[in-house]
């Protein structure tokens, strides 16, 4: 448990301690050692996990199992890689003038404070706080998002603000009524909010109110997911901020809203187990996922701005992984776990590589980027690697994470394949026709390359790889284990 | 059970909850922004109150501290920052007018009616006193979304918000005994931050288009 508390501790420190020095030089720094530290942590935790079982601090408010101690570990790493790439990106944009040195103080402190929530929602057992701690996580973005001040910048933060603020808001009336259906159940009053005690009683849960508590939830955590038709946010937030925070916003703050519906999907299947509509929360996921795949994949093909492109590309996916939770199977729950690692790696690594792309083109315009490989052939291979490997193109992970949920599929609801087909088609069309000349076309005079990391890109694309290759067995087990908790049976 | 059997200070809730929706409605068709702000000021002093007075009827000491808080940020410290604002921006005679009051108004009710019709089934599993006010609760969220989609001045909007925090702490009252405190105090504390930032946003907007008016904002949608 100490471990679960020093992860939490290390970015609270680094948020007053970068509140007051992340302007200086030494601010980039220190965010980096400060999520080095964190995912020393957490791996160390997750090793425990591993080996004694799941863990729950004394007054049961933290609990940390299979499922979560994995995210919170890809939330340290891609929270560390990322901040290894906003180094060099923040000091480029210093350079040229987009930012002065109290934004970027800012920056730093409001970067570790987006971390922080992200791991409290991640590791609380308290359904209340997991809110508490989503509101936070929309509250420290928001000012991320309008870092330029430019006015598209502030639009899509006030949008971002409101927007998240009204399905928040019905999160909380879903949670309000989870609490009533949870009175039924004699619990003390400080612990009927506690997931774990919850899910022991899940039976004796009150079931009218706990499916109609479900639909606010979706509704709620489903516009942090980026759920079609409540999207609208997302592809503004993530092209008008700053590229680390696009990072950081499609591959872990999605994960961290859908991994909070797959905790609740659990409650209420347990509620509604051998009623009428035993599998509501399952259907509801299927059709919001299906609906939000299919859509975003359309949309992918009238993007006009690079790093737009790549956050519906982020809606399809996670349209995908809830469909796949929505199955509920082992096989389809293996896969969508599978997923939502290989896509937070990918997505990440690519938005890396956009951002240095736009730094190069010295803009986001699809039409303008051309010839990346040409210029600065590090870049243009990696954005082009990492197209290919979120598109769903073996041996990439995303394809052997796409290939499970199929088979699920085809298995469990065959008619449904054939939609599913055609929207990874379409998806993969839309990408390929905007990235392709990126990096192929002719580039423009006078362009140049400049200092980047690319670290994080290779580590990323390497591990995907290797997650397509070959899932080395503790992971499998790992996942398996996280498998057993959500459907019941495992998979091995 | 008739309302007029009912113990005083139980009649005394009942009534304030419909008060506190009634503020709901004003403030979505009051044209002046001073007076919404004035408005929903007034609605956080009936919530406190209710919260204030379930507190007494159920003997749940620990709803008086939910009141206090709903007290010091809902009725002092957001209308206060509000204020502040209106007053720095020159905005005291400032009107943000609906479109179509009446029609508003009429949606409004409709809305309040379908808040009824989908918490009844959930309402009548308690047995509470306050079991109806979970309609009302609804509704006040609902209508908060209304002032948030109609409004186009950034001051109403973050009131329509707020309001929306309203109808949420109002429903956690009315079918359970409140929130666990420490998820009311998590509560707080984002609605504390949110206002913050608000008032931030306040600044950039100006800064950046000249104006608190969020139908300048209109640059980034899909069609081009």
């Amino acid at each position: 448990m100490t471990l679960l508390y020093l992860t939490l501790t290390l970015p609270l420190v680094a948020i007053l301690l970068l509140g007051l020095v992340g302007h200086r030089r030494e601010g980039a720094t220190l965010n980096l050692l400060f999520a080095a530290a964190g995912l020393l942590s957490s791996l160390a935790m997750a090793l425990q996990v591993l080996r004694e079982g799941p863990l729950s601090s004394a007054d049961g408010q933290f609990y940390v199992d299979a499922f979560n101690v994995y995210l919170l570990v890809l939330t340290c790493f891609v929270g560390f890689t990322t901040a290894l790439f906003s180094r060099p990106y923040m000091a480029h944009e210093l350079e040229i003038g987009r930012l002065t040195p109290p934004r970027l103080r800012l920056y730093h402190a409001s970067y570790q404070g987006f971390l922080f929530t992200m791991l409290l929602a991640l590791s609380t057992n308290n359904l209340g706080i997991l809110w508490v701690a989503m509101e936070g996580a929309t509250l420290s973005s928001v000012l991320l998002v309008s870092l330029y001040r430019t006015p598209e910048s502030i639009e899509a933060a006030w949008k971002y603000f409101i927007l998240c603020g009204v399905g928040i808001a019905q999160a909380l009336f879903g949670t309000v009524l989870l609490y009533f259906a949870a009175s039924s159940i004699d619990l003390p009053a400080g612990d009927a909010l506690l997931w774990n005690r919850l899910v022991a009683h899940a039976d004796a849960l009150e079931p009218v109110a706990m499916s109609i508590a479900f639909i606010f939830l979706l509704v709620g955590y489903g516009t942090k997911v980026g759920l079609v038709p409540l999207h609208n946010w997302l592809p503004d937030a993530h092209s008008e901020g700053p590229t680390p925070m696009s990072a950081v916003l499609s591959g872990l703050l999605l994960n961290v809203a859908l991994y909070a519906l797959v905790r609740l999907k659990m409650l209420t299947d347990g509620a509604l187990a051998g009623g009428e509509q035993a599998a509501l929360a399952g259907h509801l996921m299927m059709g919001f996922g299906l609906v939000s795949f299919l859509t975003a994949g359309l949309f992918l093909h009238r993007q006009k701005d690079i790093k737009r492109l790549f956050s519906y590309s982020s809606i399809e996916h996670m349209g995908l992984i809830t469909f796949a939770f929505g199955l509920g199977v082992p096989l389809a729950t293996f896969g969508a776990l599978l997923h939502m690692m290989v896509h937070s790696l990918t997505k990440s690594a690519i938005f890396v590589t956009v951002g240095h792309a736009s730094q190069i083109a010295g803009t986001q315009r699809l039409e303008q980027i051309r010839g990346l490989i040409h210029t600065q052939p590090a870049v243009g291979w990696g954005l082009l690697i990492g197209t290919a490997a979120i598109a769903g193109f073996p041996p990439f992970g995303v394809f052997s994470s796409e290939f499970l949920l199929l088979s699920a599929t085809m298995q469990h609801w065959p008619w449904l394949t054939p939609l599913l087909l055609v929207g990874l088609v379409i998806a993969f069309a839309g990408l390929f026709r905007a990235i392709q000349p990126v990096a192929f076309g002719t580039p423009p005079e006078g362009q140049v390359a400049i200092p980047v990391t690319l670290w994080p890109v290779a580590i990323h694309l390497a591990l995907v790889l290797w997650l397509g290759l070959a899932i080395p067995d503790f992971l499998a087990a790992w996942f398996d284990q996280a498998t057993r908790l959500i459907t019941g049976s495992g998979l091995l | 059970m008739l309302f007029a059997q009912l113990p005083l200070h139980e009649q005394v809730i009942l009534a304030f909850s419909a008060l506190t929706l009634l503020l709901s409605l004003f403030m979505l068709a009051h044209p002046k922004l001073t007076m919404v702000i004035r408005l929903f000021a007034l609605q956080g002093l009936f919530l406190a109150a209710t919260t204030a007075l379930v507190a007494y009827d159920m003997n749940e000491p620990h709803l008086y501290i939910s009141a206090a808080l709903t007290l010091l940020l809902k009725v002092l410290f957001v209308p206060y920052l509000l204020m502040r604002m209106v007053r720095h921006f020159k905005l005291e005679f400032e009107l943000d007018a609906v479109a179509q009051p009446a029609r508003l108004l009429l949606l409004a009710g409709a809305l309040i009616v379908f808040c009824y019709h989908v918490t009844l089934p959930i309402a009548e599993l308690s047995l509470r006193i306050t079991h109806n006010v979970l309609g009302i609760s609804m509704a006040i969220v609902l209508m908060g979304m209304l002032i948030l989609v109609t409004r186009r001045k950034a001051i109403s909007q973050v009131v329509g918000f707020m309001s929306m925090e309203n109808g949420l702490f109002f429903a956690a009252i009315a079918i359970t005994q409140g929130m666990p405190m420490v998820v009311e105090l998590g509560v707080a504390f984002d609605v504390l931050v949110a206002a913050i930032v608000f008032g931030v946003f306040f600044l950039h907007l100006k800064e950046s288009i000249d104006s608190l008016d969020i139908g300048d904002l209109s640059h980034l949608s899909e069609r081009e």
